[in-house]
């Protein structure tokens, strides 16, 4: 599996410009809406989201946020993502009483809880690789970021890699 | 006391996307140390309610810690910094605490 499955170039923002993590999650919570993932509920929704309960995550040197809103204001599964120009404060979700300069921004839109588990596990392992970050960070174009982001695999086994049969059937249950 | 799976309570703020990878981390890092878990996702405002049933926490939003078990506030399943140290200390907790 990867992310070309549900990114979608119209959701992709490169070196966006905004005074502050607020404008820049509204920026891409606007696309969402205009491309008809969510209702128009799921803008203030995210903030208020943002505001109650942070999504800053440090990293090392390029830091990422992941906003996201309640189920019932998406109308379809989306993943909308920007490189801010420069860095923008966000507060920290373990520690909300600080922030962390982000410079990468993925806005989730999920209309299941629990699911779309191998999006979400390709996007945390993005988020754990600084060299595929510093890239992000570099990208010139949503072009770019399209093809960094598609780039990542995730393996479907716990030890095989990638070798293991085409047809993706879990191995083990749980 | 072997058999009975240890229950880990994952918190996030809404139980929707967070704490779905943070599940899925515990069950893989655990099961790779040969310790089977049931992990139940719930949203941080539930973790009061739901941690009686539970051997241990984990969150990655501030909870509150009088609970009656323990609770691990981390971002390391998230982030990778620090992921095998914290499955560690988890492992560490539900073999000796049982």
């Amino acid at each position: 599996m990867n992310l070309a499955d549900i990114l979608d170039r119209r959701l992709i923002v490169c070196n966006l410009i905004a005074r502050n993590s607020e404008e820049a999650i509204r920026v891409l919570a606007r696309k969402l809406y205009e491309e008809g993932f969510v209702k128009e509920s799921f803008e203030e929704a995210v903030l208020k989201r943002e505001n109650e309960m942070p999504t800053g995550l440090p990293l090392g040197d390029i830091n990422a946020a992941i906003p996201h809103a309640d189920i019932e204001h998406v109308l379809k599964p989306a993943l909308a993502v920007a490189t801010l120009a420069a860095p923008l404060p966000f507060r920290i979700m373990v520690e909300p009483d600080n922030t962390v300069d982000v410079r990468i921004i993925f806005l989730l839109a999920l209309n299941e809880p629990h699911a779309q588990i191998k999006m979400l596990q390709t996007i945390a392992m993005a988020l754990q690789d600084p060299l595929l970050l510093q890239e992000l960070a570099k990208a010139q174009s949503a072009d770019d970021i399209y093809r960094i982001l598609t780039r990542i695999k995730i393996d479907e086994g716990d030890e095989t890699e990638g070798a293991g049969s085409k047809n993706s059937e879990k191995q083990k249950g749980r | 006391m072997v058999g009975r799976p240890k229950v880990i309570l994952v918190a996030c703020g809404t139980a929707i996307a967070t704490s779905t990878v943070v599940a899925k981390a515990i069950e893989e890092g655990l099961a790779a140390r040969g310790i089977k878990v049931i992990t139940r996702q719930c949203k941080a405002a539930e973790v009061p309610s739901l941690a009686p049933g539970a051997d241990l926490v984990v969150t990655t939003t501030p909870v509150p810690t009088n609970l009656g078990v323990p609770v691990i506030k981390t971002l390391a399943f998230l982030t990778g910094v620090g992921k095998e140290e914290v499955l560690d200390q988890i492992a560490k907790i539900l073999t000796e605490g049982g």
